[in-house]
């Protein structure tokens, strides 16, 4: 084993030890990461798939905020019992603008990717304030503070325009408008209104925690999660032209 | 090399310089105390500022201190700098019981959810990561900082490089879990799962990282051996790749200077890949190479018997980093993630199985000869049984990265038992050891106060441990099969919340498992005060084990 002898080189110069194992703990990585940022399947687009609205994106970090991500997934695997349960398998570009990924590793809670639409605002508002008035043996906390906290969109702009910066495609009139159009996917009568669905044609309007006079965390959070999975029509998705 | 043996000085300049840099600090954090709209911010500015504040007074206070202390030289002449490595044993007990508490609760909260109360600061979602931070970041940092300070200065037979910067590592490091930790309570969170602080925390982690790492190779070059011992090859490639991890998976950038949100670089899967080849390192090289490197030092210290086999510790070390890197993809099967990529990372995942059971194998081995001691020392024991449990879970481990066995054990409980098993068997108990050893050790104790009460914490906490992860094995297990039940007509059988609803039993195990490992580090925290205070229990058997131990550690 003359070969481990050699050993000793590393053994009397920490930074040829520290330089070798920079270059053995680099390998991994580069082989496995870099080319996700290349790959055809990785990067593509897929019809329908939008950034996020101001008020979509507020009700994300609300998302982020409470830890909701530590017992709800974000990603349908492709496996039968998973597409029966919650929907078609989760696409990668449906997670494309997504500043951070959201998959999240653990169920608690069942799987959020396609909850969109799946039930009413009032279900959600139930639900949010004291789960298991409508789910008696859920483990779920109650989040009544959400419906009492004001939503802080000061600097909603803010978040448009540093995701514009690390390349969400949004336009500068988006940036410039993001707190009007806060405003107005919460009321379709509002002045906003046709400049916004101009801006997020697929965007859902309302008044989401069925309170007009504020705009609530709550009013950000069903916003978020009545969109989450619902930018791809798979009515018309061709499978093939995805595979991985 | 003069100062090897002459008594340490704080040199004026480095007084200097570091009174300035935290005068900086401190204008730097008033500027972001003014200007932001966050209140938690705020919050974290003014405890920056009143930490720079007390550094600057300890400086002037505490700075002289050092050089006229009452050290002494070890008997080779080395003035070896012991009082770091007792404030890291002290933070260490602190962190774990405060970071196993709240694990408990969280526990709680799953079997009786109302237990949660409804409020943000103590509802599941923000204290998971309290938790998972606090007994990783806490109490695994501070260990494997304060293991690393006195392995490095005993190995290399020099003092710590530094006089001011590793208490600025120390502190900073305090500083960090502080900031992190009431920043999640907060609302401050990027969802990176263990590496939730966001930017202007990395940022401080990231300044005490490096400062960490020239101390701990400032030490090396002070070196008097002209070999590193085998130890400090693993806690330079745990600090080195720790800090290459955390710059990469936090690339984010700031909405503003003087607000806390960030957004990552990296979106979707590439994120996804990212933050996974980080958590997987962050258990490969935190929570693996780092407590190895404990292992590698304190069992052949402890039996009394050299390392089983040099040549493979060669092989153990760089397989073991090589082969790691590779294992994130194993967290996203069946994922949006390239099937490649799975792949690899399930085959890298299987491979590394054999570099894991070598290092066991070279623990285990060590005591080829010493078996005997098992009997009467039970901090041996306790090292011993958690290199056993490292061997469990680095099997359990490549099993569970098989895409067919992941299909059915991710997003459930197993993960938690999995990790648990690894985290409490063998990190925790490998920590339990190494501070056993060290508190007479550090305080010139001719021997812990009590080795029944370690005998008593080994068996409730062990019980612990069982009670806890056989509780996962089963909940995980069942609520993966439910999940995927059909019924004989072709639909799915169980409803999602049916197979929450199932779980409760288990989940009030697990609550109790993780109870009695609470009492265990309690009973440890006891028998550590007394030994401090120069207690002891009249026991007698034993005694003389430790005490040819710790008259060795006081000869060296």
């Amino acid at each position: 084993m003359k070969l481990l002898n050699k050993h000793a080189v590393f053994e009397k110069n920490s930074i040829l030890l520290l330089v070798g194992i920079l270059i053995m703990v680099s390998i991994g990585g580069l082989v496995e990461i870099v080319p996700l940022f290349y790959l055809e399947n990785t990067i593509e687009k897929v019809e329908g798939v939008r950034p996020y609205t101001p008020l979509e994106l507020a009700g994300r970090n609300i998302y982020i905020r409470e830890g909701c991500y530590t017992c709800h997934s974000q990603m349908i695997r492709s496996t039968r019992d998973e597409v029966e349960r919650y929907g078609h398998y989760s696409l990668a570009a449906e997670s494309m603008y997504d500043h951070p990924f959201l998959w999240g590793s653990k169920r608690n809670g069942p799987d959020l990717a396609r909850v969109g639409n799946k039930y009413s605002d009032d279900w959600h508002r139930e639900h949010l304030k004291a789960p298991s008035s409508v789910v008696p043996e859920t483990i779920m906390p109650g989040y009544p503070f959400l419906a009492e906290t004001k939503l802080a969109y000061e600097n909603i702009g803010l978040d448009i325009k540093t995701n514009q910066m690390i390349g969400v495609p949004y336009t500068d009139e988006q940036v410039e408008n993001a707190v009007e159009d806060l405003k107005a996917q919460l009321d379709e009568n509002s002045d906003g209104y046709d400049a916004f669905m101009e801006r997020y044609p697929s965007a859902q309007v309302r008044d989401f925690d069925g309170n007009p006079r504020e705009i609530t965390e709550l009013d950000a959070l069903i916003a978020y999660l009545q969109m989450l999975g619902t930018l791809v029509d798979f009515s018309i998705y061709d499978e093939s032209e995805n595979n991985r | 090399m003069t100062y090897q043996n002459n008594p340490p000085v704080v040199s004026r300049l480095s007084q200097s310089i570091t009174t300035i840099c935290l005068a900086v600090g401190i204008i730097l954090a008033l500027l972001i105390a003014g200007k932001t709209s966050s209140a938690a911010m705020q919050f974290h500015a003014f405890i920056l500022i009143a930490t720079f504040f007390a550094g600057i007074v300890a400086l002037f206070n505490l700075g002289g201190r050092i050089n006229d202390s009452n050290h002494k030289p070890s008997p080779s002449g080395v003035y070896y700098n012991n009082t770091i490595v007792k404030y890291g044993v002290i933070a260490s007990c602190f962190w774990g019981l405060a970071g196993f508490i709240v694990g408990d609760v969280l526990a709680w909260e799953l079997a009786f959810p109302v237990l949660n109360m409804d409020m943000p600061w103590t509802n599941f979602g923000r204290l998971r990561p309290l938790h998972t931070s606090a007994v990783i970041f806490a109490f695994g940092g501070n260990v494997l900082i304060a293991t690393s300070f006195y392995v490095v200065q005993r190995t290399c037979k020099a003092r710590l490089a530094g006089e001011i910067a590793p208490w600025f590592v120390f502190w900073g490091y305090q500083l960090f879990i502080v900031l992190a930790a009431t920043g999640y309570l907060l609302g401050i969170t990027q969802s990176k799962e263990y590496a939730e602080p966001e930017w202007y925390v990395d940022l401080w982690l990231t300044i005490v990282w490096v400062v960490y790492l020239l101390v701990f190779l400032g030490t090396i070059w002070r070196r008097k051996e002209p070999h590193i011992y085998v130890a400090n090859w693993f806690y330079l490639a745990f600090i080195v790749t720790i800090a290459m991890l955390h710059l990469v998976n936090n690339a984010t950038l700031p909405i503003s200077l003087v607000e806390p949100k960030s957004y990552t670089l990296f979106a979707g899967v590439q994120d996804a890949l990212t933050q996974w080849w980080y958590g997987h390192n962050a258990v490969g090289f935190f929570l693996t190479a780092g407590f190895l490197a404990i292992m590698y030092y304190f069992v052949p210290k402890r039996a009394e018997r050299p390392i089983y086999s040099y040549r493979l510790s060669i092989v153990h070390f760089w397989s073991l980093i090589f082969l790691y890197i590779w294992a994130g993809p194993h967290h996203l099967h069946y994922t949006a993630l390239p099937d490649w990529a799975q792949t690899l990372g399930m085959t890298f995942s299987v491979m590394l199985w054999m570099p894991s059971w070598g290092g066991m194998i070279n623990g285990l081995m060590t005591l080829s000869g010493a078996w005997d001691k098992l009997r009467t020392d039970p901090v041996l024991k306790m090292l011993v049984v958690s290199v056993a449990f490292y061997g469990m879970s680095t099997f359990e481990g490549p099993l569970m990265s098989i895409k067919a066995v992941n299909g059915l054990s991710h997003y459930t409980d197993w993960t938690i038992g999995h990790v648990h098993s690894g985290a409490l068997g063998w990190v925790a108990y490998v920590s339990f050891g190494a501070l056993y050893c060290l508190t007479p050790w550090l305080w010139g104790r001719k021997g812990l106060y009590s080795l029944k009460l370690v005998n008593i914490h080994f068996w409730v906490s062990t019980v612990g441990i069982l009670l806890y992860i056989c509780a996962m094995w089963v909940s995980g297990i069942m609520q993966g099969l439910m999940w995927r039940a059909y019924t004989d007509l072709g639909f799915l059988e169980y409803s999602f919340v049916e197979t929450v609803a199932a779980m409760q039993p288990y989940y009030i195990i697990r609550a109790i498992g993780g109870l009695l490992f609470i009492v265990g580090s309690l009973v440890m925290v006891y028998n550590l005060w007394r030994t401090i205070l120069g207690h002891t229990a009249g026991e007698q058997s034993p005694e003389n084990i430790s005490k040819a131990i710790a008259a060795q550690a006081l000869g060296e």
